[in-house]
C-alpha cells in the first residue's frame, strides 16, 4: 500500500469512530427495551448499517481511497448483498401462505 | 592397477524444490510453488478419507437390505463424504494446487501478490481439516453436507458445532487464496502482459476468486447463525422463535450452488490449456471464452433456489429462479462450442492430458444438460431427491472438475516435478477412470428416474434396483483402481522418471519458458510479453528459410 494513507488516518479519528461504533451498540441495547411492533428489526437493522458502514469507510479505508478499483470492488460487494436479500425476499414476500 | 576417471556430474540447476531441505523449509516456507505442493499432500489425503467413506456407501448399497451398516452409521457415512469431499478437496483441488503454482508463473510475476497470506491459507485449511477429522473421529455428523434446519439446530446430537468451525476455518483459507489471486492478477502482470494476452487459466481463476471472495463469506456466517441458534437459541430459522427455516436453505444455497463453479471454472481453465495445445491451435474466440468465465460467475450467484423447488418457495420465485437457471447454461455452451472448434483442423494429439480433457467435454455436457432437467420446474419435481440428482452432480463434479484436475496434474506434472511420468500408465489410467466413472454414474441416472431416493441404505422394498446399484458398485471400484494409478506413477516417476525438458509439450505460456522444476523466483530474468497468448501457428512454423528462387 503506499504511504499516503498513515497520513490521513490519526489515531484520533481511530478513536472517534470506534466511540461511535459503542455508542451505537448502546443505542441497540436500550430501543430493545421498547416495544416498536414492526419497526423493532427496521431500527436494529439500520443502526447495524451504519456501524458497518463505518466500519469499512474508516477502518477499512474505504473513504480515502482514491483508487477506482477500491471503489469497484466495495461496489460489487454491496451488489451482491443486495443480490441475496432482493430474491430471497422475492420468495419470502410472495408466499401465499406465510 | 586401477585408474580412477573422474567422470563430470551434471550439475543440477538450483530450483525451487533442491534450494533447501527439512521440514522447516517447508513449513515456513513463502514460495506459492513449495505451497502448492503442501495443498497437493493436503488434499489428496482428504480425497482418500472422502474416496474410503464413498466405498463404504456403495458397499452398503450393493444389497437391497441394509445389512453392512446401520442406519445412523450410513447417514454419517454420506454426510462426511459430501463434507469431506466438497470443502477438504473439490473446493481448493485445482485453485490451491495448480493454481498456486501457475497463477504468478503463467502472469511472469515472482510470487503471488501476498505470500506470508498464502502459507497462511494452508494453515488454516490444515486447522479446519485437523477439526474434521476429529469431528470424524469422534462421531461425525448426520445432517447431509447441507446442515439443513430444523434438524441440524433443534433434533440431531451429532457434532454439528465442530464440524461448522471446522468449515468456517476452511473457508477463509478458500477466502484469503481467492484474494490472492485477484490482487496478484491485477498487480502483477509482467510488462506487455495485458489482460487480452492472459491465458483462459488466468481468467477462469479470476472468477473462481469472485465467487470466493463474495460467497463463503456468506457460508461461514450461516454456519455461525446454525450454531448460535443451536446453542444460545436465537430465533433465526426456528418458526416457534419468530424464525424461517426456510431462510437457511436461501442463505446456504446462495454460496453453496456458486461453490459448484469454483470446483468446475478452475478445471475449465485447465481443460481450455490442454485442448489449445495438444491441437495446437488458437483456442477458437478468446474473448468469448474468457468473459464466459465471468458470465459464470456472476449468473451463478442468480440461480440458487432451484435446490428449493419442493422446500415451499413460492411459485412466483420458483419460475423466476427456473429462468435463471436456463441462463447460466448459455456461458457453459458457449465454452463447450468454442473447445469443439477449436479442434476443427487442428493436429491433435491423445496424449494422457487430451484423453482427461476429451473426458470431461463429454462428461461435463452429460452432468450439464442433465441441470437442465433438474432447472425445469415439473421434473425436478420428479426426480428431487432421487438418485438422478446424485448422478447430475457427481456428472459435474468428478466427470468435470476432477477429470480436469487429473489432466492439469499430468499436463504440469513435468513442469512441477522436472519429471516427465509414463506415458502409457497414465493413458491406461485415464481410461479406467473414463470408463469405471461411467459405470458407477450413468445407472445412478436411471435409478434415480425409476425412482430410487438419495440417502436410503435399505431399498428392499424396490428388489429390482439392485441390478443397477450392482452396476454403479462396481464401477467405483474399477474408479478407484484408475486413481490409485496416477498416485503411483506419480511417486514413482518423481525418482524414477526421465528428466524433464524446459517445455516437453512444446506448449505456449509463460511458465513454460523458464526451467523445470522452476527457480524460486519462477524466471532468471523478468519476461517481456510480445506475443498474443496460444501462438501455436508460430511456435509450430517451419523456421525460416531462404527463398530460393529460379533465375
Amino acid at each position: 500500500m503506499t504511504g499516503h494513507e498513515s497520513a490521513k488516518s490519526p489515531l484520533k479519528m481511530y478513536f472517534a469512530v470506534w466511540a461511535a461504533l459503542l455508542m451505537f451498540t448502546f443505542i441497540t441495547y436500550k430501543v430493545a427495551f421498547i416495544e416498536l411492533g414492526p419497526f423493532n428489526a427496521v431500527v436494529a437493522l439500520v443502526i447495524a448499517t451504519l456501524k458497518a458502514t463505518l466500519v469499512a469507510l474508516f477502518f477499512m479505508h474505504v473513504w480515502h481511497a482514491g483508487e477506482r478499483l477500491i471503489k469497484v470492488v466495495v461496489g460489487g460487494v454491496v451488489f451482491f448483498l443486495l443480490l441475496l436479500l432482493t430474491l430471497t425476499m422475492a420468495d419470502y414476500l410472495t408466499r401465499p401462505w406465510s | 592397477m586401477s585408474m580412477e576417471i573422474a567422470i563430470p556430474q551434471p550439475v543440477e540447476r538450483e530450483n525451487y524444490l533442491n534450494k533447501e531441505y527439512g521440514a522447516l523449509s517447508w513449513l515456513l516456507t513463502t514460495d506459492h510453488k513449495r505451497i502448492a505442493l503442501l495443498y497437493l499432500v493436503s488434499i489428496t489425503f482428504f480425497f482418500f478419507i472422502g474416496g474410503f467413506f464413498a466405498l463404504l456407501i456403495r458397499l452398503e448399497l450393493l444389497t437391497p437390505a441394509g445389512d453392512l451398516v446401520q442406519a445412523d452409521t450410513y447417514n454419517k457415512l454420506f454426510t462426511m463424504h459430501g463434507m469431506v469431499m466438497v470443502f477438504f478437496f473439490l473446493i481448493p483441488s485445482i485453485p490451491a494446487v495448480l493454481g498456486n503454482f501457475l497463477v504468478p508463473m503463467m502472469i511472469g510475476a515472482k510470487d503471488l501478490a501476498f505470500p506470508r497470506i498464502n502459507l497462511l491459507s494452508w494453515y488454516l485449511y490444515i486447522i479446519g481439516g485437523a477439526l474434521m477429522l476429529h469431528c470424524m473421529l469422534t462421531g461425525g455428523v448426520d445432517t447431509g453436507w447441507t446442515f439443513y434446519t430444523p434438524f441440524s439446530t433443534n433434533f440431531t446430537n451429532t457434532k454439528i458445532v465442530e464440524a461448522g468451525i471446522a468449515i468456517f476455518i476452511a473457508g477463509f483459507s478458500s477466502i484469503l487464496t481467492g484474494l490472492n489471486f485477484v490482487v496478484t492478477i491485477h498487480r502483477m502482470r509482467a510488462p506487455g502482459m495485458t489482460w487480452s494476452r492472459l491465458p483462459l487459466f488466468i481468467w477462469a481463476h479470476y472468477a473462481t476468486s469472485i465467487i470466493q471472495l463474495l460467497g463463503t463469506p456468506v457460508i461461514a456466517i450461516t454456519i455461525v447463525l446454525v450454531a448460535a441458534e443451536r446453542a444460545l437459541h436465537l430465533g433465526i430459522f426456528d418458526p416457534k422463535l419468530g424464525g424461517d427455516p426456510l431462510l437457511f436453505q436461501h442463505l446456504f444455497w446462495f454460496y453453496s450452488h456458486p461453490a459448484v463453479y469454483i470446483m468446475i471454472l478452475p478445471s475449465m481453465g485447465v481443460v481450455t490449456e490442454i485442448i489449445a495445445c495438444f491441437s495446437r491451435k488458437r483456442i477458437f474466440g478468446y474473448s468469448f471464452v474468457a468473459f464466459s468465465s465471468i458470465a459464470i460467475a456472476v449468473f451463478g450467484f442468480l440461480v440458487w433456489a432451484h435446490h428449493m423447488f419442493v422446500a415451499g418457495i413460492s411459485v412466483y420465485s420458483a419460475l423466476v429462479f427456473s429462468f435463471l437457471s436456463y441462463s447460466v447454461a448459455l456461458p457453459s455452451a458457449i465454452k463447450v462450442f468454442n473447445w469443439t472448434a477449436t479442434l476443427y483442423k487442428g493436429s491433435i494429439r491423445y496424449d494422457a492430458p487430451m484423453l482427461y480433457a476429451f473426458g470431461f467435454l463429454g462428461l461435463f455436457t452429460i452432468g450439464g444438460l442433465t441441470g437442465l432437467f433438474l432447472a425445469a420446474l415439473g421434473i425436478d419435481v420428479h426426480v428431487t431427491d432421487t438418485y438422478f440428482v446424485v448422478a447430475h452432480f457427481h456428472y459435474i463434479m468428478v466427470g468435470g472438475a476432477v477429470m480436469g484436475y487429473l489432466g492439469g496434474m499430468h499436463f504440469w506434472w513435468p513442469k512441477i516435478s522436472g519429471r516427465l511420468y509414463p506415458e502409457g500408465w497414465a493413458r491406461l489410467a485415464a481410461l479406467i477412470v473414463f470408463i469405471g466413472f461411467n459405470l458407477t454414474f450413468f445407472p445412478q441416472f436411471i435409478l434415480g428416474y425409476m425412482g430410487m431416493p438419495r440417502r436410503y441404505y435399505d431399498y428392499s422394498h424396490m428388489p429390482e434396483f439392485q441390478v443397477l446399484h450392482v452396476l454403479s458398485t462396481a464401477g467405483s471400484t474399477v474408479l478407484g483402481v484408475g486413481y490409485l494409478l496416477p498416485m503411483v506413477y506419480f511417486l514413482w516417476s518423481m525418482r524414477y522418471g526421465k528428466p524433464a525438458s524446459d517445455n516437453p509439450w512444446n506448449a505456449a505460456g509463460l511458465e513454460w519458458k523458464t526451467a523445470s522444476p522452476p527457480p524460486t523466483f519462477n524466471f532468471d530474468e523478468e519476461p517481456v510479453v510480445t506475443w498474443e497468448a496460444y501462438n501455436y501457428e508460430e511456435l509450430d512454423a517451419p523456421p525460416h528459410k531462404q527463398e530460393v528462387t529460379v533465375g
